[in-house]
């Protein structure tokens, strides 16, 4: 399952135009079973765009209402950078609970998770999984995933700062020096406690250089880290 | 209690925001000497108090501030890569599983439970939105009382002397730190889900009856 999730985010990292990260979070939806992934984007000028499952008839329904003035995913997330679940947001008023039954109704689902993602020089976007079940399946989703879908939206947004830069193709990431030393040492079959010793610096440092290089690389996790870092060539064992 | 505060809701809480910020200036200027800047209410502010962080604060009984500090994502701007990536080994630290703490604080007038009840306060942030570590910059000479609360930074680098140094370094919440920080805070964990959920408009689960499990 997990290699099944590492090639879909290199599918993402492959991305070149908007319809390419539609296509991804088509198969993100498939891979997960969830109703739906949406991926929202908005730059430093207030430029938006958006790639997702949602059907045409409910993408039509919020533009010709104007919901985004009143959705309250929007409005509460805004103005967070950590993971939402929507039953955390303000349903009070008439009008929000109104909108989350036709939400509702047009299959967008009764649960979601919906993680903010705060980029550089103010571009945000918003990354959502959402689908149809009762509390107790919602809460063991969300804690399973929720780590991999928050290292997935920001594989989005790399894109999108990419797209909005007008790069034609992917920079190839650079690592530090000791990025790159601590890598090595792990393609070569060290430890993190026996590399760590190697760079004289502490376990816990090392872990977040790891950290640090596993994002730069894109990659879902610390072995996938290091496979990348091979095949593009930043490291030679 | 704590309390988790996005900044664009400090001021539903205005007495917790204005000592907490006064309290920025005792500790930084006037005890560190740091070079931070004082407002004419006397408060400490910076550039990253704008940019919506999270901040984590320990309310006394008075609804006064017992201390804080303040969290911003790594993906976005952060001090440590705006101003001390010279330190970190030529690392840039970004990643959403990392964040930024900064301005770990103490009031003068709490006691020896704020520290603990920010060390928990980390450790649920940690715990609840699965991230892996936080980084920070931080002044050496708060390093014995790190120790003492067993938060103590593993530190990447530092520069300046006396009074000038600074370091960053990295933290975690070790799954040992859990029982002895909840201990001296005199709660369990509980009341700190508790408070947690509260802050983020989390309902916490109740107790299945028996006769459900059953």
């Amino acid at each position: 399952m997990q290699e099944k999730l590492e090639s879909l985010c290199e599918r993402v990292q492959r991305a070149s135009d908007v319809g390419d990260l539609q296509a991804a979070t088509e198969q993100l939806r498939d891979y997960y079973d969830v109703a739906h992934i949406v991926y929202h984007w908005v730059n430093s000028v207030g430029e938006r765009f958006g790639a997702g499952t949602y059907s045409q008839e409910w993408v039509d329904r919020y533009v010709e209402k104007d919901y985004l003035r009143m959705d309250p995913v929007i409005l509460g997330c805004l103005q967070r950078f950590n993971p939402v679940d929507w039953k955390e947001l303000d349903w009070s008023s008439r009008a929000s609970r109104d909108f989350l039954r036709e939400a509702i109704n047009f299959g967008v689902g009764n649960q979601g998770l919906t993680i903010p993602i705060r980029g550089p020089a103010g571009q945000f976007a918003l990354f959502t999984a959402s689908d149809h079940c009762d509390d107790y399946v919602w809460a063991v989703f969300v804690d399973e995933n929720m780590r991999d879908l928050m290292i997935i939206a920001h594989e989005f947004n790399k894109k999108a700062l990419e797209f909005e830069q007008g790069g034609d193709s992917a920079p190839v990431p650079t690592l530090s020096p000791r990025e790159l030393e601590a890598m090595t040492y792990l393609a070569k079959g060290l430890s993190r406690s026996q590399a760590a010793k190697e760079m004289e610096i502490s376990e816990h440092t090392l872990r977040v250089y790891i950290e640090a290089a596993r994002h730069k690389l894109g990659a879902m996790n610390t072995t996938h880290a290091v496979a990348r870092a091979l095949s593009r060539g930043l490291i030679v064992v | 209690m704590l309390r988790y505060v996005y900044g664009n809701n400090l001021d539903r809480y205005p007495t917790l925001r204005d000592t907490m910020f006064l309290d920025r200036a005792e500790q930084f200027s006037r005890r560190l000497g740091w070079e931070v800047s004082v407002n004419s209410q006397g408060e400490e502010r910076d550039q990253y108090d704008v940019l919506n962080p999270l901040y984590v604060i320990w309310e006394l009984e008075d609804g006064s501030h017992g201390g804080s500090m303040r969290f911003l994502p790594t993906t976005g701007r952060t001090m440590i890569n705006e101003h001390f990536s010279h330190l970190t080994d030529g690392v840039l630290i970004q990643s959403p599983l990392i964040w930024e703490c900064t301005r770990f604080c103490i009031s003068p007038r709490a006691d020896r439970r704020a520290a603990a009840a920010l060390v928990l306060g980390g450790g649920e942030l940690m715990d609840n939105f699965h991230l892996s570590h936080f980084c920070g910059v931080f002044d050496p000479r708060m390093e014995r009382i790190y120790r003492l609360y067993h938060v103590d930074p593993d530190v990447i680098g530092s520069a300046g002397e006396g009074k000038d140094r600074i370091g960053v370094g990295l933290w975690e919440m070790k799954p040992e730190a859990w029982a002895p920080t909840l201990r001296r805070l005199g709660i369990d964990r509980r009341t700190s889900i508790g408070w947690f959920n509260r802050s983020f408009n989390r309902t916490t689960p109740t107790e299945m009856p028996l006769a459900a499990i059953a």
